[in-house]
């Protein structure tokens, strides 16, 4: 197999580039894998590269329906960072920020992986205690925080409104660590990575049922014939409700649409990712010059993949009120992703009830991040039958324990979180 | 999206606020012996149907109506709407 | 140069009269009124405007319209700069200037034009490729020269100067684009009376009538459209909104639309720049025409390259010739009208290259006409010069004009995810899939490519939805026109080794690029696009998508539509974000909410503190105080020793009536209210379903069915939406109404050991204030000043002494002055909420900070308010076992070891001698304050176990802010624990 390299591109560019090989095959899907996965999503393709790689399990199978990467993993606004609170949760991201942190050179794909930095701004007393709050967990748990007063942020960040602001910018907390990294390139790096360990990657293969006998999974229905799998890995966030239910499952999630949003190509303009903290609004800015931002869920339960004006307004006014100088820069194109709103606002990685169903969903809108870590631990699953030390809280079940994973505080409103 | 309120005719929907599936005015029985199972399943889980789909949505900058609206989660298109109170009582919860 | 050298001496729907300046790249140009810049430039011979993106290829001026993928500059200057302007529909001004943007150097000798000799190095995704080694390297060298490369143009980073508007509409029928088809729709729709709204992005209505020389009705088209247009502006029923896009279908008939108002002006003069319409229609007709498509070709990038209608449209519209010596390369008939009317116009033509071997449609005296033939190379860098053909000719040109077909203008039917679908007669899509509710499709946006035809099925269109709407028709339209030569040829690209040919001249991709993706595995449209970039310009690939989608087609050795579609989102051209928010930035971002004694506290000296929506009074500094801490402490001091007042009305108040209302009360409280005594207070407890805290407060009887309940500040409006969710959906049939009354009393805390005293000289006689008459958590309706209505609570927070009293909101700032008259005896004093919070800490009160949505009623030391005698909301869940493990958080007081230390809210606690680490966390400090009552910090924090480790020290730890300190756990009600003050 062929590596990429500054090289091999300097050599192909002299021969025309002739040479460059289909970055993943294109199989019929065998009758048999040893697991199947459901999603050839960012979370799925990088559960199969983990899986070959660190676990040794390389008959495998990705099902997808439509083309890999065409889920939310191409449709978010690309940020990464590990600035949470719960210890349900941070250690879990923190792992998968380690994971970004390397992951170019493991897979040998570059996607761009930028840690130019995330800040979220704080305007009031109590919301500055709650991000010390926050920044004292993460650095706790082994992440970088950073407190930063208004002093500071008028120097770094100059285009910010601090005199005339409806909610004045109090300061914020850094994570130096965070940034964004180029979303679709994760998808065919992890998808090339897998592809030579020996995973098939089907695309345009629906699943259309799961074959069940005795309350053991033993293999799925799909658009290119029955597939049998000792273990069957769901990995559809956003689409999860549908799917499960094809197993007779309810479960604690609901589907809503998330609009993102990108402006023109601009000139370097912002340094790294920046929120709103008394608004819906954060944006970064891309590599190619894009401004790129999105706000909150537009509320209710949908499968559209576009959503309605009042939350593209609203996430205009989040951005005029923060930084009133990119009024002029115009919105150019703007998406929809269906995401997997929990409960708690917290995923799953876990068994079913079903023997042999695992299911890996729930992602909220804070999916793209964990692409990393939700592989990899989802991965451990499959391959040990027992969760990864970072994810023991992930479970399914912890409703009916009354264990939540509540960061916000929301309650059991999926829309909320 | 445009809700048609049974009494105040079409309205923006950005007049509403969303709740969700329209089984939370299903509250279960606290005295049943399953209660807790019960009340499990009524808090967390969910039909998440795409396709047609009841759910409650409240016109806080209106009538402070709670409507049920009969609507179509892959197309948003809505069928029916109704008075949340109405179809509350029409389940047989009282008082 | 002489001035305007490109400019026809005749024709041009421009105005001669008006003779306008502008600048480009500081040079000084005339044009006129009626021009684009675009037209303007080429007047005067200004073809070469810009730069590419990747390859900073020298970039001439494309099109005539929305779809301009090269001619972008900076319009212009200072704060007012606006990058990114598609110079084909910028209105042209007295005073404009603009200026190239993405080089460095000037325009014509860019720097980074390097990278075009390092393209074969630069082929599509090798970025994916490299740039991984050494690691640190991404960050600190390829990424910033990429980005610093990449983007486009520039922002001013100064606050945008202009102001936007926002408003509503509502119509019958909204047409979308006003040429022919849209026309001819609204005249039928406006003389039957319905309510129409025909928009259109141009400044001039009549679409391609006004670029073409067609006939309707025996006058030239643009003339009937004038007429139209007139006919149309003289129905009331009808609005017509030129220089208005409409940019976005949404759901049930909802259409976003920006109307540009002040753009075409050289100053705003204080009138807001645009307008953000929403559109409420009924039905929807799109009538936005077609996009001509370019046919890629070796070096087909140069400036003078352009598209063929464009071309037309320059000399029929603004009466300039894109070029002196003029050739046409076609793969239809629509090319041959090109060379045509430049003819008509005297411009010189010297060639028409058309692909298929057939007979000219129309005859050209003194043209060269090539058939089967095409174009194998260009040559100019900064200017076409010449053309090479297949057969070996090589033509001089300095324009060529490039018919590759038109495709439907179908985005707005895409928008709630619509499938376009492949016509094979025409070569293209039409709008396919489910449309948006309530729309149609007609003329060219439908794939009616003819005049006529087009015009019949729009006038055909809006009868139907007539009849759809319940409205007569008044009368059918005919019309007299011709249906022009039209036809359709697959021939996408000239099959090409080597030379690059490009599809997206914006983003510098070439049929080579699209192979080499295919190549690689990139073979659905998606990753095609993806991975090349594709149509992810600023243009969104309007000219770019089908031809990419054909090369991909080849590869495969599918057919298109086997291939794939492309599908559109919204918008439909760029929309500014300033316009998108409107109104609502800087202060106007959201309203504020203003407390009844705000003009008082305005008055004597308060600052104010930002409270949700609401603006509070933070603290009452007075002269010689040197910091905020100075003036809280002394209004907790004076408030402790004599009397305080404080506005609380941002409370939540929510009256409760009716027979049930105990009952009710009592579902949704954890302790009981059914008992409760017409004229007491008590403290509620509410939980949320899930079994965690929610909201707590004070619930008053004031009659047998009479209920007053106060909510914390932030939940009031939540609160108020869940009780009407129990009263409406879980317990229908009790007699109980609710009503918010937060806005409707205005409501003052009286607090310290003389409130009683300064109250007294207030309430009309005879109200008794004993303690005898009007006990701890009493509660009445009482008059004040001589029969004002008045509600009276003897409920304390700070823990004094205490009563809040309420008027209505109009007597609120009145009241505040009459109870700080009263208390001038007393040295009354107003405090904040900063004071409020001291003494609410002191007294070890949970407020925002402690009721966050993540604790248990067992959390706060509250368990003993849920009563285990009834059902409330969120008690059954509350009993998870998880819920209430053994180790579980309790919050405690916090004193800090060394009292010269200042405890920080939002520390965490590690138990003495242990490592501090996630493992070890025990809690967290939520709300610290300086106590002048005990003169030292003080903070309230959730430790596990706290309620049996009081006066075990633990580390109070804060590496963000790199502060440890030690800290002994108390009982969180420092100041009077057994409560004898508030009860005196």
């Amino acid at each position: 197999m062929s590596r990429y390299s500054g090289i091999k591109v300097f050599l192909e560019g002299l021969t025309g580039n002739k040479g460059w090989k289909p970055a993943w095959r294109e199989p019929e899907p065998k009758s048999h894998y040893d697991v199947i996965i459901i999603g050839g999503g960012g979370h799925g393709l990088s559960t199969a590269y983990y899986l070959s790689k660190v676990f040794g399990v390389r008959n495998v199978a990705v099902l997808e329906k439509g083309w890999l990467g065409s889920g939310n993993i191409g449709r978010n606004t690309t940020i990464i960072r590990s600035n949470y609170m719960l210890p349900g949760n941070e250690p879990f991201y923190e792992f998968s920020l380690k994971l970004w942190e390397g992951l170019e050179q493991d897979f040998n794909y570059n996607a761009m992986v930028s840690q130019r930095s995330i800040l979220n701004l704080f305007h009031s007393d109590p919301q500055r205690d709650a991000f010390v709050r926050r920044a004292n967990a993460m650095i706790l748990a082994g992440a970088d925080a950073e407190l930063a007063d208004e002093a500071q942020l008028r120097r770094e960040l100059p285009f910010l409104d601090f005199d005339n602001a409806r909610f004045p910018i109090k300061g914020g907390l850094y994570q130096r660590r965070g940034g964004t990294v180029r979303h679709d390139a994760v998808a065919w790096g992890y998808a090339r990575g897998a592809d030579q360990n020996g995973v098939d990657i089907i695309q345009n293969c629906e699943v259309t049922g799961f074959q069940i006998e005795n309350g053991v999974c033993t293999g799925v229905e799909t658009t290119k014939g029955a597939i049998s799998g000792n273990k069957i890995a769901v990995c559809v966030a956003g689409s999860s409700g549908h799917v499960m239910a094809k197993a007779g499952m309810r479960l604690p999630i609901e589907s809503h649409v998330l609009q993102a949003f990108v402006s023109e190509g601009l000139k370097p303009t912002l340094p790294g990712v920046i929120t709103f903290g008394a608004g819906h609004f954060y944006v970064s800015q891309s590599d190619k010059g894009g401004l790129v931002f999105g706000g909150d869920i537009d509320g209710y339960n949908s499968y559209a993949q576009r959503g309605n004006l009042p939350v593209v307004e609203d996430v205009a006014e989040g951005g005029m009120a923060i930084m009133p100088m990119i009024g002029r820069a115009r919105l150019l194109r703007s998406w929809g992703g269906i995401m997997d709103m929990s409960m708690d606002g917290s995923p799953f990685i876990d068994k079913t009830h079903i023997e042999g169903l695992y299911f890996n969903g729930g992602w909220c809108y804070g999916g793209f991040k964990a692409t990393p870590a939700s592989g990899y631990c989802y991965a451990h699953l499959l391959a040990k039958d027992e969760p990864h030390p970072v994810a023991t809280e992930m479970r399914l079940d912890r409703f009916k324990r009354g264990h939540l994973i509540d960061e916000k505080g929301q309650g059991n409103q999926p829309n909320l979180h | 999206m445009i809700i048609n309120h049974p009494l105040l005719g079409p309205r923006d929907a950005a007049e509403f606020v969303y709740l969700g599936d329209a089984s939370l005015i299903d509250r279960p029985d606290p005295n049943a012996d399953d209660a807790a199972e019960a009340f499990y399943e009524y808090g967390y889980l969910r039909d998440n149907p795409a396709g047609e789909h009841q759910e409650l949505w409240y016109h806080e900058q209106g009538d402070r109506s709670w409507l049920v609206v009969t609507r179509n989660t892959v197309t948003h298109e809505i069928t029916k709407v109704e008075i949340a109170r109405e179809i509350a009582k029409s389940r047989g919860r009282s008082r | 140069m002489t001035e305007q050298s490109n400019r026809l001496a005749h024709g041009g729907l421009i105005n001669r009269d008006k003779r306008l300046s502008f600048k480009f790249n500081g040079t000084g140009f005339k044009g006129y009124e009626g021009d684009t810049l675009a037209s303007a430039l080429l007047a005067n011979g200004k073809g070469f405007v810009g730069r590419s993106f990747k390859y900073h290829r020298p970039r001439g001026i494309f099109s005539a319209g929305p779809e301009e993928p090269n001619a972008l500059v900076q319009l212009r200057s200072g704060a007012h700069q606006e990058p990114n302007t598609r110079a084909t529909v910028a209105e042209l001004f007295d005073g404009l200037w603009a200026s190239s943007q993405n080089h460095i150097g000037s325009l014509e000798f860019d720097l980074m034009s390097v990278t075009d000799l390092a393209a074969p190095f630069l082929s599509a995704g090798f970025y994916y490729k490299t740039f991984m080694w050494p690691k640190a390297f991404w960050e600190k060298v390829y990424e910033p020269l990429i980005r610093r490369s990449a983007g486009l143009g520039q922002l001013s980073m100064k606050d945008d100067p202009d102001t936007y508007d926002k408003g509503f509409l509502h119509c019958d029928l909204l047409i979308i684009g006003a040429g022919p088809a849209g026309l001819a729709a609204a005249l039928t729709a406006g003389r039957s009376g319905a309510r129409v709204i025909i928009a259109d992005e141009d400044f001039v209505m009549g679409g391609r009538l006004n670029a073409e020389t067609y006939g309707i009705n025996g006058m030239e088209g643009h003339l009937w459209a004038q007429n139209a247009v007139a006919e149309l502006a003289a129905m009331d029923n009808v609005r017509l909104m030129s220089r208005t896009t409409v940019y976005g279908a949404y759901d049930h008939g909802v259409f976003g639309a920006l109307e540009r108002k002040t753009d075409h002006l050289a100053q705003s003069n204080g009138k807001p720049r645009q307008i953000l319409w929403r559109i409420y229609s009924k039905r929807s007709l799109l009538t936005a025409g077609a996009t001509e498509r370019p046919i890629a070709f070796p070096n087909n990038d140069r400036p003078g390259v352009m598209l063929a209608g464009a071309v037309r449209s320059y000399v029929n519209r603004y009466a300039v010739a894109p070029g002196h010596k003029v050739s046409v390369f076609t793969n239809n008939d629509d090319g041959w009208r090109t060379a045509s009317d430049l003819q008509k116009q005297g411009v010189e033509v010297v060639a028409v290259i058309d692909v298929r071997n057939a007979p000219a449609p129309v005859s050209l005296n003194g043209v060269e006409t090539i058939h089967g033939a095409h174009i194998v190379d260009t040559a100019g860098r900064k200017g076409l010069k010449s053309i090479k053909l297949s057969n070996g000719k090589t033509i001089a040109t300095d324009c060529l004009a490039v018919a590759g077909g038109w495709n439907p203008n179908v985005h707005l039917t895409c928008h709630q995810r619509g499938k376009p679908e492949w016509r094979e007669d025409i070569l293209a899509f039409v709008p396919g899939g489910t449309l948006p509710a309530g729309m149609q499709v007609a003329g060219a946006a439908s794939g009616t490519l003819t005049l006529k035809a087009g015009l019949q099925d729009a006038a055909q269109s809006a009868e139907t939805i007539l009849n759809d709407l319940g409205m007569a028709v008044k009368k059918s339209e005919s019309f007299e026109a011709e249906d022009e030569a039209h036809s359709a040829t697959s021939f996408w690209h000239v099959k090409t080794t080597g030379k690059r040919a490009w599809v997206d001249l914006q983003n510098d991709v070439t049929t080579k690029d699209i192979k080499l993706s295919y190549q690689e595995g990139f073979r659905s449209v998606e990753h095609l696009k993806r991975y090349s970039t594709l149509g992810m310009a600023t243009d969104q690939g309007k000219t770019s998508n089908i031809a990419g989608l054909a090369i991909l087609a080849e590869c495969s050795g599918k057919t298109i539509p086997e291939t794939g579609t492309t599908i559109f989102r919204p918008p439909y051209t760029p929309v500014p974000i300033g316009a998108l928010a409107g109104r609502a930035r800087g202060k106007d971002f959201r309203p504020y909410r203003l407390t009844p004694s705000h003009k008082w506290a305005e008055a004597n000296g308060a600052t104010f503190v930002e409270t949700g929506n609401w603006l509070r009074a933070q603290w009452f500094a007075r002269k010689g105080e040197k910091g905020w801490r100075d003036s809280v402490d002394r209004e907790v001091q004076m408030t402790r020793a004599s009397v305080g007042i404080c506005d609380v009305t941002t409370l939540g108040k929510i009256d409760i009536q009716g027979k049930d209302a105990a009952e009710f009360l009592n579902h949704v409280y954890t302790n009981a209210f059914l008992k409760l005594p017409v004229g007491k207070t008590r403290y509620g407890l509410m939980l949320r379903e899930d079994g965690i805290a929610y909201d707590d407060g004070t619930t008053a009887r004031l009659g047998e069915n009479h209920f007053v309940m106060t909510t914390t500040t932030a939940n009031a409006v939540l609160v108020f939406r869940r009780l009407e969710f129990a009263r409406q959906c879980l317990w229908p049939d009790l007699d109980v109404h609710l009503i918010s009354t937060t806005d409707g009393w205005a409501q003052f805390a009286v607090a310290g050991p003389n409130s009683r005293a300064l109250l007294q000289k207030v309430v009309d006689a005879p109200f008794d204030l004993s303690s005898e008459a009007f006990p701890f958590m009493a509660c009445a309706e009482l008059t004040v000043c001589g029969g004002t209505p008045a509600r009276l609570f003897r409920i304390s927070f700070s823990g004094e002494l205490a009563y809040q009293i309420a008027v209505p909101s109009k007597y609120g700032n009145a009241m505040m002055g009459v109870l700080m008259q009263a208390g001038e005896e007393f040295g009354a004093i107003p405090y904040g909420t900063e004071a409020l919070g001291v003494m609410r800490i002191e007294k070890g009160h949970a407020a925002g900070n402690e009721l966050n949505g993540q604790t248990t009623a067992a959390n706060l030391g509250l368990g003993g308010f849920v009563s285990a005698k009834k059902d409330c909301i969120g008690k059954t869940l509350s009993q998870r076992p998880e819920m209430n493990p053994e180790d579980d958080i309790r919050l405690v007081g916090f004193k800090p070891v060394n009292t010269q230390d200042a405890l920080l809210a939002g520390s965490h606690f590690i138990t003495k001698g242990e490592r501090e680490n996630m493992a070890n966390d025990q809690g967290w400090m939520s709300s610290v304050a300086y106590s002048p009552s005990l003169g030292h910090s003080i903070g309230l924090g959730f430790i596990k176990n706290g309620q049996s480790r009081m006066g075990e020290i633990v580390k109070v730890v804060n590496p963000a802010r790199g502060v440890n300190v030690e800290a002994e756990i108390v009982s969180p009600h420092f100041y009077d624990p057994e409560g004898g003050l508030q009860r005196g």
